[in-house]
């Protein structure tokens, strides 16, 4: 059971991830990687949310898992975006690489932050 | 994933019907989430075999996180420079798999609760050792792929 909600969950936030970063890059000309950028920080948003729901008893541990293990751990991806920071790097771009890897982190920390906060307060 | 998908943006030509683009995007957009769940799977039996105890370091996620970095940065470089794969095997192995088996959202959230919790110090190296811990694990990937390719080449 446990396992199935962890691969319902994943199924649908790879393609999500797939299909928001197509969606958020045909929108703009600029070599910093939005899309993933986008991606991981709604990621960071939700799973936030979840642990404060989870903390307070909202949300029991089979929503963890298919929100959490599964939609956002497939939603989000730490290998793309090393990825993408290391192109940025090999294509000239060091300041977009330094830039993107500060601003996911910073913004992901932020989002992660404020969805626990948020989950708390309601 | 971004730059590796690059091909797949020219399927929606100008005024192309919209039902034509889904119908090329459906077997892409099948596959990321069968790689996805595959990826996901992996990573929840790490968390399991390698649990955290509350306020310590997050050593199941670092490794996954680490190790699917090296990974994609071996097989960008056999599929951009060696290998003509299927169209598919990008979507199914760099988007899907190596996308659902590491995590953002978790390393983010795995911080807050280190700080939550009165252990800043661990989520503050946790923080640092995943992101050079990763951009190290692709840049020496890359690297040493296109070396031994080079060293074959000869």
């Amino acid at each position: 059971m446990n396992w199935l909600l962890v691969v319902l969950g994943a199924a649908v936030g790879a393609p999500l991830r797939y299909l928001t970063d197509r969606a958020v890059q045909s929108r703009h000309d600029s070599v910093f990687p939005w899309g993933t950028f986008v991606v991981n920080v709604t990621g960071c948003l939700i799973l936030g949310l979840l642990t404060g729901a989870v903390a307070s008893g909202a949300a029991g541990p089979h929503l963890q898992l298919l929100l959490g293990t599964g939609l956002c751990g497939a939603l989000t991806t730490y290998s793309t975006f090393s990825y993408e920071t290391l192109r940025l790097t090999e294509t000239g771009a060091g300041l977009y690489a330094v830039g993107n890897a500060a601003a996911s982190v910073v913004a992901g920390l932020g989002a992660a932050f404020a969805g626990v906060w948020l989950s708390a307060a309601f | 994933m971004t730059a590796p998908e690059t091909e797949s943006l020219r399927l929606r030509a100008p005024g192309a019907r919209p039902r034509r683009a889904w119908r090329a995007q459906a077997p892409v957009v099948a596959v990321v989430a069968l790689g996805g769940a595959l990826g996901a799977t992996a990573r929840y039996a790490a968390s399991l075999w390698w649990p955290t105890p509350p306020g310590g370091f997050p050593w199941a996620t670092f490794w996954t996180n680490v190790l699917g970095c090296a990974v994609i940065g071996v097989f960008m470089v056999v599929v951009t420079d060696v290998w003509a794969a299927h169209r598919l095997v990008r979507p199914f192995f760099g988007t899907g798999v190596l996308g659902g088996f590491t995590t953002f959202s978790t390393y983010a959230v795995d911080i807050q609760k280190l700080v939550d919790s009165g252990h800043a110090r661990t989520g503050l190296a946790y923080l640092a050792a995943t992101l050079c811990a990763a951009l190290a694990a692709v840049w020496l990937a890359v690297t040493a792929a296109r070396r031994v390719l080079k060293w074959r080449q000869r």
